[in-house]
């Protein structure tokens, strides 16, 4: 069962974790992506998430599916959070579990990787200096999937 | 004959043209590339969107040559930042 979502509540990560597993599986990963209190030499109190949200649960969705493909089971569950987050919150979990490790870690990082490429989510960040500014990051390129790898 | 799509703004466009939704007439077989210079040809703050920006037509990361179609929902969108 792949768990693809976009929340604006905080992220139970535990929760997220234990959408996947099975008794055939050896390998269990959960990786946390949360909001660090620095970015650029600057202190950061926290991040505004923005998304447009339609596209970004169908694209959340391809890159889940492409990562099953990769494990060779469908136990991904991917969940990125939207709004506004305070240093050390959870912005981002992916859990994924398989027969064996090879194949967990290979597709948890795709899934972080993808989400850095494609997901159409932006984010603000807001210094302790008073200051806030949008980040720059990828430019999405109008490919499939197979061309992201 | 007339094209009437729906545009989006976010993040950093939304700011910039302060607007979150625009609808526009565009004239038959326009594509993507149109729509920006259309955008642009506005003026203001519209003047400042990049001339080749990422677009998604419904939902779906397109081309600049992408020909649009009635009622497409066209997002420009800005260089991405999740995880």
């Amino acid at each position: 069962m792949i768990r693809a979502d976009v929340v604006r509540g905080p992220i139970d990560t535990a929760e997220v974790l234990a959408g996947v597993g099975d008794a055939g599986d050896g390998a269990a990963l959960l990786f946390v992506g949360t909001v660090r209190n620095h970015a650029g030499g600057r202190p950061v109190d926290g991040i505004t998430y923005d998304a447009y949200e339609a596209m970004a649960r169908e694209v959340l969705r391809a890159i889940a599916g492409e990562a099953a493909e990769i494990l060779g089971t469908e136990r991904v569950a991917v969940v990125h959070r939207i709004g506004t987050l305070k240093v050390g919150e959870v912005s981002v979990a992916i859990a994924v579990s398989s027969p064996h490790r090879a194949e967990a870690y290979e597709a948890s990082r795709y899934v972080i990787e993808e989400i850095k490429k494609r997901l159409p989510v932006w984010k603000k960040e807001h210094y302790s200096s008073g200051e806030e500014a949008w980040v720059g990051g990828a430019v999405p390129a109008p490919v499939g999937p197979a061309d992201h790898r | 004959m007339a094209l009437a799509v729906r545009t989006l703004f976010f993040a950093a466009y939304r700011d910039l043209v302060r607007t979150s939704e625009l609808p526009l007439e565009l004239a038959d077989g326009a594509t993507v590339a149109d729509l920006v210079a259309e955008l642009r040809s506005r003026g203001g703050p519209f003047a400042h969107l990049p001339p080749d920006p990422a677009v998604a037509v419904n939902r779906v990361y397109a081309s600049a040559s992408q020909p649009l179609g009635e009622g497409d929902e066209v997002a420009l969108i800005p260089p991405v930042a999740g995880g």
